[in-house]
């Protein structure tokens, strides 16, 4: 009974009307840039900054109420609860173009070729085309490319994500037996190896565009690869800057074993990247 | 702060103390976290959306009044129908329901608030942001989108300067569902007072619950889809484009993966509070609770199952159409389960007919003609001549008009007493029902016949042959747009005053023994039940 009595209830939320107008300015903004509007840029900077600065009040507040004692356990479940389902989310996110990928590389390739229903189709429109992957499609969209090896950058990557994997569960083990230089170290090594995927992502991608003609317009392959790979990356930036903010933190002197939502959220979400990474490795580099 | 709540639970109508009470002036519904204000911010926002949503509707029978153009261009009557739909599911049916969440299911749980106030808070003015943003496309260049609310390519990317706001729009209503879906899991999984275990929460809560999670699932999915047309359109990807090795009908397959567990998101909530309405009008306890909570979880389940019964005529192969007919058939077998239960709760009680009751058996009855005419098109090789016709329109306007919007009517007469602690007037109510419930079929009953004698949708002229059903339908609709505005009176009216009555705490005959929410006062102080509650109502089970 007596954590239900405690439960916090917080009074006069200003930030998420500020999180609402950075989000609603930045979309906007991106939406008249991708317009040709002149003042589109500029404005998605200004929704960016004010969501920044945001981000950084709202954690704020909430790292001093937390450190202040002021959540109970029952307050500390809701957060748990709600970081699980909006991991939740994000993997319906992912599995959306992981579909994706299924459905192009087994049916509608497959159809263009010839295979089933597509008999007609092929005959009718495109007759010489050859259903194979990777591909540009009939229309050799794109141009000619060649497609990404996944053994080179990407097994190196693969390697450095699961590395990262260990070193944040031996950060963890650190924090839970009050060890609290093992906790740093390992946060610092788990966020370097997050910004050094992201910089080797970096290299690869650089290699596809400008020596294997691989870009995003390169039919339903560059598509699915730079989608697949690219939301993933852009998730290994967001997971590595919420490490930073925990390492930060910690460096503070700010969570103990039994209170460190923060910790477990960022450890559950970079987990949650480093499978969709196997997944990725699997069906977009090996397959 | 914890232990100032803790220290003024044994006065919960203390309004005015400077840590409980509401902000003053128009601040307090910006910056609050008070699950009564961002409900009643819902309510109120979906109710504007609920008309503006209607005045589209009103254009479109305008010009479908008689065969020939009358008023609008064919562009504008395209973006009519396609805004119809999205403002009404998007800004009012689904705002109306999470309104009555935020409202209802912490005091039906005995939780002090939401588990989450803050998102709360966001997920409501995410919300507006989305809609404003969809609103703002009207005024652009090339008009608002127009190629209908599934947003199919490749006839969407030719939609003007609107298309990213469009796209953007539906993020950002993404994001405010998946954050209200959170914080309602969250609170019912986590905020229930000792002893409401899951198999004592009324209905609506459990019918929340199941919606909520269908939210989560299918909200970024309908996000990821939206983004590839942008990146089609903007960024030379191929997903919807065969040239490039994709394929159009991919995005339909994607959309109704998420849309067909959207359509149950707007009447799970619906069956939740037709279940918590039926039970206290006909004073018994609701017949087969159980079957209902497991009724209504196999719905859940099926949806994610059934997606390409909307897609029968693409031309998918033989296994896939088959398939997909019967699993959308077996829906039919928990949603009978649910039309049983209602009649049954309803037989041999001592029924009264308030607004309320009246709405809700008006919803039995109705949602079962749509749920009928739904099977009909599920039978893959009948769908053939139904496709894209008025029959369609006809069927899911049962399911949503009469169904969905009569139950948020009749929540809205149930619970306007306890809200605003003043009784609606009756006779008014009643009169609303029976313009809604005669003009709802004048409207769309003949579209049955419409569509089953060919006439296709989304069209602003028609062959003449059909100029006599359109011109009754048009009639009723208009009776029926009419009708609502006394909806609109006495939402405004009970607010006020309403008619002088001093309502009880329980307003309903008996109706504590139903819900937590009618043991406390009428109106509820700004916060209730920061120490839980002791005794569980159980007569709803």
């Amino acid at each position: 009974m007596s954590s239900h009595d405690a439960y916090y209830i917080p009074h006069k939320a200003t930030w998420p009307v500020m999180a609402t107008a950075g989000l609603v300015i930045t979309l906007a903004g991106f939406a008249n840039y991708l317009n040709g509007s002149a003042a589109g840029a500029t404005m998605m900077y200004v929704g960016l900054a004010i969501f920044i600065v945001m981000l950084a009040g709202w954690f704020t507040l909430q790292a001093t109420e937390s450190e202040s004692g002021m959540y109970s356990k029952q307050v500390g479940i809701s957060y748990r609860m709600g970081m699980m389902w909006f991991i939740f989310s994000e993997i319906m996110f992912f599995a959306v173009f992981f579909g994706t990928l299924w459905y192009t590389r087994n049916l509608s390739v497959p159809w263009l070729g010839g295979e089933g229903v597509g008999a007609a189709t092929k005959e009718l429109l495109w007759p010489s085309f050859e259903a194979t992957w990777p591909t540009n499609g009939p229309g050799n969209v794109g141009g000619e490319f060649e497609p990404m090896s996944a053994w080179g950058l990407p097994f190196l990557n693969t390697l450095i994500l699961l590395t990262s994997g260990v070193t944040c569960t031996w950060a963890h083990h650190g924090l839970l037996a009050k060890n609290r230089d093992q906790l740093i170290k390992g946060l610092i090594a788990t966020v370097a190896l997050g910004f050094l995927f992201v910089a080797f992502q970096a290299i690869e991608y650089h290699e596809a565009y400008t020596e294997m003609g691989l870009t995003l317009g390169s039919g339903i392959y560059g598509s699915t690869f730079f989608m697949l790979t690219g939301f993933h990356g852009f998730h290994v930036c967001i997971g590595a800057i919420i490490l930073s903010v925990v390492l930060f933190r910690s460096t503070k002197g700010h969570f103990k074993p039994e209170n460190h939502f923060a910790f477990e959220a960022a450890a559950w979400y970079w987990h949650f990247v480093d499978v969709v990474w196997l997944g990725l490795f699997i069906f977009v580099y090996l397959m | 702060m914890s232990a100032v709540i803790a220290e003024h639970d044994d006065h919960h109508d203390d309004h005015e103390h400077h840590d409980h009470g509401p902000e003053k002036g128009l601040l307090r519904w910006i910056i609050t976290t008070n699950h009564k204000d961002i409900g009643t911010l819902y309510l109120l926002f979906a109710l504007a959306m609920f008309f503006v949503g209607g005045i589209m509707a009103m254009i479109i029978r305008a010009e479908l009044f008689e065969p020939g153009m009358q008023f609008v261009q064919p562009q504008f009557f395209n973006s009519m129908t396609t805004m119809h739909a999205l403002v009404m599911v998007f800004g009012a049916v689904m705002p109306a329901f999470v309104g009555l969440a935020n409202w209802m299911i912490p005091m039906m749980i005995g939780a002090p608030d939401m588990a989450l106030p803050r998102m709360n808070n966001m997920s409501f003015w995410v919300l507006v942001a989305g809609v404003l943003l969809l609103a703002s496309t009207l005024f652009m260049e090339g008009g608002a989108p127009a190629g209908g609310w599934t947003l199919y390519p490749p006839l969407v990317l030719q939609t003007g300067k609107a298309l990213p706001f469009a796209i953007f729009s539906v993020h950002l209503l993404g994001i405010s569902s998946i954050m209200g879906a959170i914080n309602i899991i969250a609170t019912i999984f986590n905020m229930r007072a000792p002893g409401m275990t899951l198999m004592k929460m009324p209905l609506f809560v459990w019918t929340w619950l199941i919606t909520a999670f269908l939210l989560i699932a299918v909200m970024p999915v309908f996000a990821g889809a939206v983004t590839m047309l942008l990146t089609d359109k903007f960024f030379g990807t191929s997903f919807f484009d065969a040239a490039g090795g994709g394929d159009p009908v991919l995005y339909q397959h994607i959309f109704w993966f998420f849309g067909h567990p959207e359509v149950y998101i707007m009447i799970l909530p619906t069956f939740g509070v037709a279940s918590t309405i039926i039970p206290v009008f006909a004073r018994k306890p609701l017949f087969g609770y159980s079957s209902m909570v497991y009724a209504t979880a196999s719905i859940a389940f099926l949806s994610f199952i059934v997606w390409a019964h909307h897609m029968f005529t693409v031309g998918m192969p033989m296994a896939g159409e088959l398939y997909f007919m019967y699993a959308t058939m077996l829906i039919a077998i928990p949603t009978g389960v649910k039309v049983f239960n209602w009649t049954a709760t309803m037989w041999k009680g001592s029924m009264t007919f308030e607004t309320p009751m009246l709405f809700s058996i008006a919803f039995v009855v109705l949602f079962t003609l749509g749920g009928f005419t739904g099977l009909m098109m599920s039978i893959a090789p009948s769908d053939f001549q139904y496709h894209d016709t008025y029959f369609i329109v006809a069927h899911f306007h049962y399911t949503l008009v009469p169904a969905s919007v009569f139950i948020l009517m009749a929540a809205g007469y149930y619970w306007l007493p306890k809200w605003t602690g003043h009784m609606y007037n009756e006779k008014i109510g009643q009169l609303h029902f029976w313009l809604s419930a005669v003009s709802v079929n004048i409207l769309f009953f003949p579209q049955h016949f419409l569509g089953l004698a060919g006439m296709p949708r989304r069209i602003p002229d028609y062959a003449v042959q059909f100029a006599d059903w359109n011109m009754i339908s048009s009639i009723g609709g208009f009776i029926f747009g009419a009708s609502q505005l006394l909806f609109l009176y006495i939402v405004i009216d009970t607010i006020k005053g309403g008619t002088g009555e001093k309502v009880t705490d329980e307003v309903w005959e008996d109706a504590h023994k139903h819900g937590l929410e009618w043991t406390l006062p009428s109106p509820p102080p700004y916060h209730t039940f920061t120490t839980p509650p002791t005794v569980i109502p159980t007569e709803h089970i």
